[in-house]
């Protein structure tokens, strides 16, 4: 089965209308819990059970996460939601916005009232002007229909959502850089703990997630926890959008039940495309470690398969290379990106994803020497783990993963100054 | 002297800004709490760069300062981290490409080479008659959408070529 949750209204002309999505029972879910049905705490317990984990990236258990939050300290709470959607590979979330924009704003309203949030703030990136626009429209629908603002569904609940736009930085999809973006400074991560939801936004308690997690809320609650749960496999928990790209005939996003395996996505977008062979596969967007074709061609895609072949499930994003891929060519324009989107805060990340770069840049260019590759290891390894955020890890994992899997291709390179792919 | 007034812009140079972008700008300032004006910083700059035929003079930055009542080193230091705030001129249309990894594997070379020839620009430059810039930006997550011809400042994501389906990258 595909297509049961974000994408669920896909067969719609024009899903993305409040129309559409109340002839699929839009909005019940709302109605479900504000209706007096349903205690904040009984919300928090049912996204529990779906076995919902964060599909920004990270996978940790949602409700686990909202149950972070004190509710009855003094003062305002946040909910964020996290759209930057930045990870190279990731398209899923500016569907979601394009044509379900109501599951967000459902989720949103839902998430805001088990949490105690007296706002939302939806971080769009600056990129996505159509996205933007869609979002900005259903709001607009929302507000009018009584399900966003003052007293909603006149249950005497307040809650808004604002779209806070970026303006073209990766790493304002790290949570904290997100924070201090929507503070109106540069967008530098900060030291955690204290985490965000004991000192988030403005300093004050905040939840954030991502857009496909919150989109998933309004189905989990008005078809229950368990029916979530029992569409994925242990661990995994539900559908999940995956942004299939790179080699295949038909690229595009599918959301599939976590565990399906490889195989039959990669059959959904066509298959290799021209019956290449499958050399290797980035099964969760640029930072997760890659996965040689033939291993890959016999996993599943959920959490616990992927992170047991070594990798990681992340975003979703399914970058898929056949035999006429260089690796050195491929690495050299990864390194470059997180080089370039250093936010140059912390050393080991600032000059690491420099040195990484320069290295493997001078491999692909025929300057490589013999003891590169060790070197490449080592300061891969340095900066893994002694960074402030995770994008030094991001930048650590592919460099590390491509030369071990792939160290016979950068010997070559380095002994021969040429490329093994295509002589 | 205070430091305040050696480090806060004159109230004065809010006044560069047309009353149109101080109203679009005052859309996004009531999003936030009235203690966080300078949370409409960023979308402040974004409106003042279209306002000024797509970049930022120092001026408009002490502009915006001045308007969110924030010092002037702060909008410097936002307006360059971004990417797509633009401290020089360009041209009346801003061609982004990006060469991130789907991209790569699907020929994205190949679309800059073909978009410098067409334009005779390399990236980072603007065509003679001031119409194009040519950018490479990093993954737009665009990677399954058909080029768009209409580039736009505002939106690169619908510039955001993906290779795989153009003309001249066809395999
Ligand atoms: C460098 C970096 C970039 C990230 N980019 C994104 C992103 O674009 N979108 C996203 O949802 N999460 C991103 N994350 C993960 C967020 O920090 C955070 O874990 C997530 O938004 C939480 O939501 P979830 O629990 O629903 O996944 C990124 C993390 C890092 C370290
Ligand atoms: S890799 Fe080019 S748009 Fe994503």
């Amino acid at each position: 089965m595909a297509n049961e949750v974000c994408f669920r209204l896909m067969h719609l002309p024009e899903p993305w209308r409040l129309a559409a999505y109340q002839s699929e029972g839009g909005y019940e879910a709302l109605r479900k819990v504000l209706g007096g049905g349903m205690p904040q705490d009984q919300v928090i317990e049912e996204v529990k059970k779906s076995g919902l984990r964060g599909r920004g990236g990270a996978g940790f258990p949602t409700g686990v996460k909202w149950g972070f939050i004190n509710r009855t300290a003094p003062g305002p709470r946040y909910l964020v939601c996290n759209s930057d959607e930045g990870e190279p590979g990731t398209c899923k979330d500016r569907d979601i916005l394009r044509f379900n924009p109501h599951a967000l704003i459902e989720g949103m309203v839902i998430a805001g009232y088990a949490i105690g949030a007296v706002a939302g703030y939806n971080y769009i990136r600056g990129e996505f002007w159509e996205p933007y626009e869609r979002f900005e429209a259903a709001l607009a629908e929302a507000r009018e229909a009584g399900f966003l603002g003052k007293d909603i569904l006149g249950s005497g609940l307040d809650f808004d959502i604002h779209t806070h736009l970026g303006a073209g930085a990766y790493i304002c999809g790290e949570e904290t850089a997100l924070l201090n973006s929507i503070e109106g400074r540069k967008g530098q991560p900060r030291y955690k703990p204290p985490f965000p939801a004991q000192f988030g936004l403005y300093g004050r308690p905040t939840i954030i997630n991502n857009t496909e997690s919150l989109a998933s809320v309004p189905e989990i609650i008005r078809r229950g926890g368990d029916w979530f749960r029992e569409i994925g496999v242990a661990n995994s928990g539900g559908p999940k959008l995956f942004s299939v790209s790179g080699n295949v005939a038909r690229p595009g996003n599918y959301e599939v039940p976590l565990g399906t395996p490889f195989a039959t996505l990669l059959e959904m977008a066509g298959g290799v495309r021209g019956g290449r062979k499958l050399k290797a596969v980035i099964p969760g967007g640029s930072s997760a470690p890659v996965i040689p074709g033939d291993v890959m061609m016999d996993l599943t895609m959920d959490y616990d398969a992927i992170a047991k072949a070594g990798s990681m499930l992340g975003s979703g994003a399914v970058i898929v290379m056949d035999d006429t891929n260089c690796m050195v060519r491929v690495l050299d324009r990864v390194s470059y990106f997180y080089y370039e989107e250093s936010c140059g805060q912390c050393t080991p990340c600032r000059e690491g994803t420099g040195w990484m770069h320069r290295v493997i840049h001078r491999i692909e260019t025929g300057k490589g020497r013999p003891e590169d590759l060790d070197l490449l290891d080592d300061v891969a390894a340095k900066i893994q783990g002694r960074t402030i955020c995770a994008l030094g890890d991001a930048a650590a994992m592919p460099v590390a993963s491509f030369v071990r899997h792939f160290r016979d291709e950068f010997a070559y390179h380095i002994e021969h100054r040429r490329c093994l792919v295509g002589g | 002297m205070s430091s305040n007034e050696v480090t806060m812009p004159r109230p004065d140079a809010a006044a560069l800004l047309s009353a149109g972008v101080r109203a679009e700008i005052d859309t996004w300032v009531a999003k936030y709490p009235p203690e966080w004006k300078r949370s409409a910083c960023m979308a402040a700059l974004r409106i003042a760069q279209e306002g000024n035929g797509g970049w930022l003079t120092t001026e408009l930055m002490d502009a915006v300062a001045a308007y969110l009542e924030m010092p002037p080193m702060d909008v410097y230091e936002v307006a360059s981290f971004y990417s797509m705030y633009e401290l020089k001129p360009v041209g009346r249309h801003k061609i982004c490409v990006c060469t991130n990894i789907s991209c790569l594997i699907n020929g994205s070379e190949r679309v800059v080479e073909h978009l410098e020839k067409r334009l005779g620009v390399g990236l980072g430059e603007t065509t003679a008659d001031g119409r194009y810039t040519l950018k490479e930006v990093e993954c737009l997550g665009a990677v399954l959408r058909e080029p768009d011809p209409r580039a736009d400042r505002r939106d690169p994501g619908r510039a955001g070529v993906a290779p795989w389906r153009t003309k001249s990258a066809s395999a």
